[in-house]
């Protein structure tokens, strides 16, 4: 069909910015989504990242930058000529055509001769085949969901989008769909991207996250490496819990920095600060923190706090704790002893952590 | 493949239907339904009976003017046979009205739905404004338009477009003025239907290897086809029994049949007869080809 580029290979965006009249909605991305993989963009609302996906679809063009795939270059190609397809966040199925015609829809297009029998095998791949002769409105939110999964999925596309393709559903049926995600995409083997704000959602199927804020990717990486070592302010916070304090680096202790935090000395490993001098924000998330009656003796990163809250969770025991320097901690204690510390509301407490758990991150953010 | 099966539950069994609503209404729905009713039935089936009745009823001969109680289907063969020539032009001129009417509205309306952003609110009122003046005056107006020395007639003669030397008094004009006096009403619910629809749907089409052209054909026009359907009913029902852009912009010879039941009416002695049965002649007609063509062409949201 005429315009209908083929590639093949890896998504990359050189350079990629786009404006809307003053504002930049994408400043300067460079990314690299390898062929074959899970793909998150996770951002907060109005981050850029749904515009990064709409201008890899070809619904925008970039103000700066190439789009490509392999070796094409996509940049100013219509969306029908890209060998991509979208899950949309309101899945936007056709509303005048039947499930199966939905579906059909784009090997139609394609002119391709088996489109029906096509259609017909990916709404068995997502369990909709009862459903073909019926009309978008007469199905539930999670219908329709797999049904534009299938519309999308149907084309084999080189990168499939899904842009909160799960927002609307409810949490029980977004976390089987998350599972189910994953395992389609596993046995499809297509390139996956999907926006999402929900950093649960983004860790339990992405091989890969990108965390954006106010349009720059803060920082990328599997998600473990991102919630073990966060390189930001935004992403220690955004991605899971954090517990931070602000201290001054006073000197070093081997491979540790020391910082001065209200007079507390505490120690983070040098290879995992992004500052080593000056002002610097250090966190430790909340599994990481150990809660006790007594000071414990020996290396330092202790700190004496009062318990505002208990929850105990059944595997877990959550704590607020209510620190010197007026911020409130979290920490997370499985309950493993057997002797329960039983602590309450108003308790004296020390926490103290493993300096190797410990990150530092630059202390200033721009104000949002 | 049993992959999404268990989501869910089993997607192949469909929610249950709906509970039967056993809650009594009591008499408030009545009572509100009341003054409408009371209107119609003053307004709108008593004449419609006294009509039928009218329809039916014979003269004394020699009496010109005066009528008895009969079964007199003499005026229904008289309608049918005498005016059939005004009922198929009163249905081509319609229909052509309708036609271009279409052509006109669905351009502007998408332009007022997709492109012209906030210019909208403008051209919505500018659609609509005709409507502060009579509709007998507006028709008026187009006699002088389209006149033998107006700029229409001037324009086409100088470029030799226009064979007859005049547009005034053809059908040319009936047709014209049809289709300026309606087009509101066939603008209006395209335009609804347009603005209704989701940009996200039509983004669908370009996504699914539709080209803009593609897409309007098989994304846009379908999902706008309510709005079309209403509007060409809206445009089409009026148009055929219109009889005031015949008499102020029509020939002398060649009328619709809204003249001539205007005409038995009013003008013609003893004519209350063989006038009811137009009208109810038309009045059946139009219902016939609105339910075939509803049937044909209808969506689940009008029918």
């Amino acid at each position: 069909m005429a315009g209908f580029r083929e590639a093949r290979g890896d998504l990359q965006l050189e350079s990629v910015t786009k404006t809307f009249g003053d504002f930049t909605a994408v400043d300067d991305i460079d990314l690299t989504v390898p062929r074959g993989s899970f793909f998150a963009l996770l951002g907060p609302s109005g981050c850029g990242k749904t515009t990064t996906l709409r201008m890899v679809a070809g619904l925008e063009q970039p103000t700066a930058g190439r789009v490509r795939i392999g070796d094409t270059d996509l940049t100013g190609s219509r969306p029908y000529e890209r060998p991509v397809n979208t899950v949309f966040q309101s899945y936007a199925l056709f509303p005048h055509l039947t499930i199966h015609d939905n579906v059909a829809f784009g090997p139609k297009r394609r002119k391709d001769k088996d489109a029906a029998q096509r259609a017909d095998d990916a709404l068995e791949l997502v369990q909709m085949t009862s459903f073909a002769a019926r009309k978008p409105a007469q199905l539930s939110g999670g219908q329709q969901q797999r049904v534009a999964l299938a519309r999308a999925l149907v084309n084999h596309p080189e990168v499939l989008l899904l842009d909160e393709p799960l927002g609307a559903l409810d949490l029980k049926l977004r976390r089987e769909m998350q599972v189910e995600l994953k395992r389609i995409q596993t046995e499809v083997g297509l390139t996956f991207i999907h926006v999402t704000h929900d950093q649960e959602e983004a860790m339990t199927m992405a091989d890969t996250v990108a965390v954006m804020n106010r349009g720059r990717i803060e920082q990328l990486g599997p998600p473990a490496e991102l919630y073990d070592l966060p390189r930001t302010r935004f992403v220690a916070n955004f991605l899971g819990q954090a517990n931070t304090g602000v201290g001054t680096i006073e000197g070093r202790d081997g491979d540790h920095l020391v910082a001065d935090v209200l007079g507390t000395k505490v120690k983070v490993l040098e290879a995992r600060s992004q500052v080593h001098d000056g002002e610097m924000m250090f966190g430790v998330r909340p599994e990481k923190v150990t809660v006790s009656r007594k000071q414990p003796d020996g290396v330092g990163n202790d700190v004496k706090g009062v318990v505002r809250d208990v929850s105990f969770l059944g595997v877990a025991t959550s704590y607020l704790v209510d620190m010197p320097s007026g911020t409130t901690w979290s920490c997370y204690e499985q309950n493993l002893d057997v002797e329960p510390l039983d602590l309450r509301p108003g308790d004296d407490v020390w926490l103290t952590w493993n300096p190797g758990h410990a990150f530092g991150v630059p202390v200033e953010e721009i104000a949002v | 493949m049993s992959a999404l099966a268990h989501v869910a539950g089993d997607p192949a069994v469909a929610p249950p239907p709906p509970a039967p609503e056993t809650k009594k209404r009591g008499w408030t729905a009545y009572l509100l339904l009341l003054p409408g009713v009371l209107w119609l039935g003053v307004f709108f089936i008593l004449p419609l009976v006294q009509l039928a009745s009218v329809s039916l009823q014979s003269r004394y001969p020699g009496f010109p003017g005066y009528y008895y109680r009969d079964l007199n289907f003499e005026n229904y063969v008289s309608a049918l046979t005498d005016y059939a020539p005004h009922f198929a032009r009163s249905f081509l001129y319609a229909g052509l009205a309708t036609f271009f009417a279409f052509v006109v509205a669905y351009p502007l309306a998408y332009a007022m739905a997709f492109k012209v952003g906030r210019w909208r609110n403008l051209m919505l009122i500018c659609v609509i404004a005709p409507f502060f003046t009579s509709f007998i005056l507006r028709t008026f107006a187009w006699s002088q338009i389209l006149a033998d020395e107006g700029p229409v007639a001037a324009v086409l003669n100088f470029l030799h477009l226009l064979p007859g030397g005049n547009i005034i008094n053809t059908p040319l004009a009936v047709i014209a003025g049809l289709t300026y006096n309606f087009l509101p009403f066939m603008v209006l619910p395209i335009y609804a239907s347009l603005e209704r629809a989701d940009p996200r749907v039509i983004e669908a089409g370009g996504d699914l290897y539709a080209n803009g052209f593609t897409t309007f054909r098989t994304v846009t026009l379908p999902m706008s086809m309510p709005g079309v359907l209403a509007g060409t009913l809206l445009t089409f029902i009026p148009a055929a029994g219109d009889f005031v852009n015949m008499e102020l912009l029509g020939p002398q010879r060649g009328k619709m049949v809204g003249n001539v039941i205007n005409d038995q009416f009013l003008a013609v002695p003893g004519g209350y007869p063989v006038a009811a049965a137009l009208s109810f002649t038309l009045m059946a007609a139009i219902l016939v080809m609105v339910f075939l063509y509803v049937r044909r062409f209808g969506t689940e949201e009008l029918v």
